[in-house]
């Protein structure tokens, strides 16, 4: 397990990405933006489908890759509903009235979790002095079960609970809602504890259980 | 009413007739039935990845993987009172959720899901009847131990029954 002191630290780390995407997310959609604090979560598996409302809710995920010093992924989860909200007033700003386009709407919303994702992470990059690259950002409108599998399912070759970095972003009036979740790679964790000087106890072999 | 008994992601579990195995949201993971149609016993195991040789922990839950969890799920159903010669398989699930290109084929993982599992029936000389695997959406899927059909929901792509 991870000390308070580790745990304390990835929720620090969390709070500069988000900050710093919820800056860049708001000058995008000139709306006020606020981020609850971050949690880190360690959970089994079968729970993570039930953070953002159950394996069969239909959401858009956003999906990006992380690589370089570190590896991981970004998920970004929004219920249908808001994601529905959020191209509205993305695609108005670009004078464009007719909403019923999927290409249009699921453009917006890609370039939305690039602009997120990305600001993410050259918070991250700036703290830590890490070099760290962000994929083309892939869009899926599903239920939550199957996009949520892909990105834990890597973590099953370590054991049986997932690792995440999470924090919600919520637009002030609509009150829609961003799921915002970071998924490292388990090696990366260490490096990432590593570069802000937070040393990782050695944790003895037994460690290796999966309890991540 | 039959019993609806729901399959979770690295579980697997096998039922007597009238009961339902579900299991929901399959993106990248598969979902294996088996099922022995004489004495109406089937088994639902819902794998994450292909090989559990590169586990890092050895103690591992066999559910997890396709090489282990079909053994898994079979001693359970033996204890049902299968034959095991009458066992006959469905597959549904290994879904390409994003197009991402990876430096490794990690983003394959569903499609590697699907080869592993076929490919562990066929050393246990179990026979396919039926599939529905891959594409880029996700499955929520139910087995009726009565009939022997698998329904196959998506959002989008319809419904079917193989």
């Amino acid at each position: 397990m991870y000390t308070d002191l580790e745990i304390d630290a990835l929720k620090e780390i969390g709070n500069i990405g988000a900050g710093n995407a919820a800056t860049a997310l708001s000058m995008m959609l000139s709306k006020k933006i606020t981020i609850k604090v971050p949690q880190v979560r360690i959970i089994p598996f079968n729970e993570v489908s039930e953070l953002v409302g159950g394996p069969e809710k239909l959401v858009a995920g956003i999906f990006l890759r992380i690589s370089g010093d570190i590896d991981g992924n970004i998920l970004i989860i929004i219920s249908e509903q808001d994601a529905r909200s959020l191209t509205k007033i993305l695609l108005n700003y670009i004078g464009d009235t007719n909403c019923d386009l999927p290409e249009m709407e699921e453009s917006a919303l890609t370039e939305l979790g690039n602009i997120i994702g990305s600001s993410y992470i050259a918070a991250l990059s700036e703290l830590t002095r890490l070099s760290l690259k962000v994929s083309v950002p892939s869009l899926a409108i599903d239920m939550a079960g199957a996009i949520i599998s892909f990105p834990l399912s890597l973590y099953g070759y370590l054991g049986d609970t997932a690792f995440l970095i999470e924090t919600e972003f919520v637009e002030g009036l609509a009150g829609i809602k961003l799921h915002y979740l970071m998924i490292p790679d388990d090696k990366s964790l260490k490096q990432l504890l590593k570069a802000i000087g937070v040393s990782t106890f050695e944790h003895n072999n037994s460690r290796r259980d999966g309890g991540i | 009413m039959s019993t609806i008994i729901r399959v979770g992601m690295a579980e697997y579990k096998a039922a007597k007739s009238p009961a339902t195995l579900i299991t929901l949201g399959l993106g990248s993971c598969v979902g294996v039935v088996l099922y022995d149609r004489m004495n109406k016993i089937g088994g639902l195991a819902h794998i994450m990845l292909p090989d559990s040789t590169l586990s890092s922990n050895k103690n591992f839950n066999p559910g997890k993987f396709a090489d282990t969890a079909i053994d898994a799920l079979i001693e359970d159903m033996l204890k049902l009172g299968i034959n095991r010669s009458n066992l006959v398989s469905k597959i549904a699930g290994g879904a390409q959720m994003f197009k991402i290109k990876s430096e490794n084929n990690i983003m394959q993982i569903g499609k590697r899901n699907v080869e592993a599992v076929r490919a562990k029936l066929n050393q246990l000389n179990i026979k396919l009847i039926a599939e529905d695997v891959e594409g880029n959406y996700g499955r929520t899927i139910e087995f009726f131990c009565e009939t022997g059909e698998l329904t196959i929901k998506t959002i989008g792509h319809g419904v079917r029954i193989i």
